[in-house]
């Protein structure tokens, strides 16, 4: 798993490349929740762009990470074009309740 | 009967770590019979949830010193058995378990989509279980190789 977070703006980037699941989604969600905390930021753009695998746990782990951004008023993103992961995202209903863009600099556009 | 070509049997602590580690070792065993590169991604999802249902929840109630899983699987010309033990706590009621989004684990961010995943991605799923003895999920997955 390869794991990367940045900034712009009221943007916090969430960069996740390899296989994502239970086992690392406990370690990114311990990384991404405090930096959620710190204003500006309000807004979640999660780039799977280089992400090989998915299972379940990403579900619960996106899901909790939209209710967040939600709860601060902010929008979340997602960059995915993984034909596997997108399976497991739109079969979850997870696909339709985020942003979806193709690129940082579409999910960022204003910051 | 179909010709059974291999078998494996192999057990580790039900620890996360463990996750990716079980799912390779299925794809790797899989790849003797030559599947369909989404055929063995499908497999590798169904492993995945299978392992980490166990890891999650069946040893959530105790500190026991064998919280083990077993992973047994069965090579045939065009197919895959697998079987997934663990030896925990079990599920109270399996019905109710593989229904979508249900979930005994919502504080930990559990999506509740694990036995969806698995009957959507293999050909058959069972789950026997009993309460305090622990549970056990079979798949069956048919690959379309020497068709």
């Amino acid at each position: 798993m390869k794991f990367e977070l940045s900034k712009a703006g009221t943007y916090l980037i969430v960069r996740i490349g390899g296989e994502l699941d239970h086992h690392y989604c406990d370690i990114i969600r311990n990384r991404i929740d405090p930096e959620l905390m710190e204003p500006p930021i309000r807004n979640i753009v999660f780039d799977f762009t280089g992400l090989t695998f998915m299972d379940s746990s990403g579900i619960g782990m996106l899901m909790g990470r939209l209710r967040i951004v939600q709860a601060i008023g902010g929008n979340a993103c997602l960059i995915c074009d993984n034909k596997n992961v997108l399976r497991i995202l739109e079969m979850s209903g997870v696909a339709r309740l985020f942003n979806r863009c193709k690129d940082i600099s579409e999910a960022v556009r204003g910051a | 009967m179909m010709k059974e070509l291999n078998r494996m049997c192999m057990e580790f602590p039900a620890k996360s770590c463990n996750e990716g580690f079980a799912r390779s070792v299925v794809a790797a065993f899989a790849t003797q019979i030559d599947p369909r590169f989404d055929e063995l991604s499908d497999l590798r999802t169904a492993v995945s949830e299978g392992v980490t249902n166990a890891i999650v929840h069946a040893y959530s109630d105790q500190t026991g010193e064998r919280q083990l899983v077993r992973l047994e699987c069965v090579l045939y010309p065009d197919t895959i058995e697998i079987t997934i033990t663990d030896f925990g706590k079990g599920i109270e009621d399996v019905q109710q378990a593989r229904e979508p989004l249900y979930t005994t684990a919502p504080e930990m961010e559990r999506s509740g989509m694990g036995f969806t995943i698995m009957e959507t991605f293999t050909d058959d799923m069972f789950v026997e279980s009993k309460p305090g003895q622990g549970t056990k999920v079979f798949l069956r997955k048919v690959f379309s190789v020497h068709k």
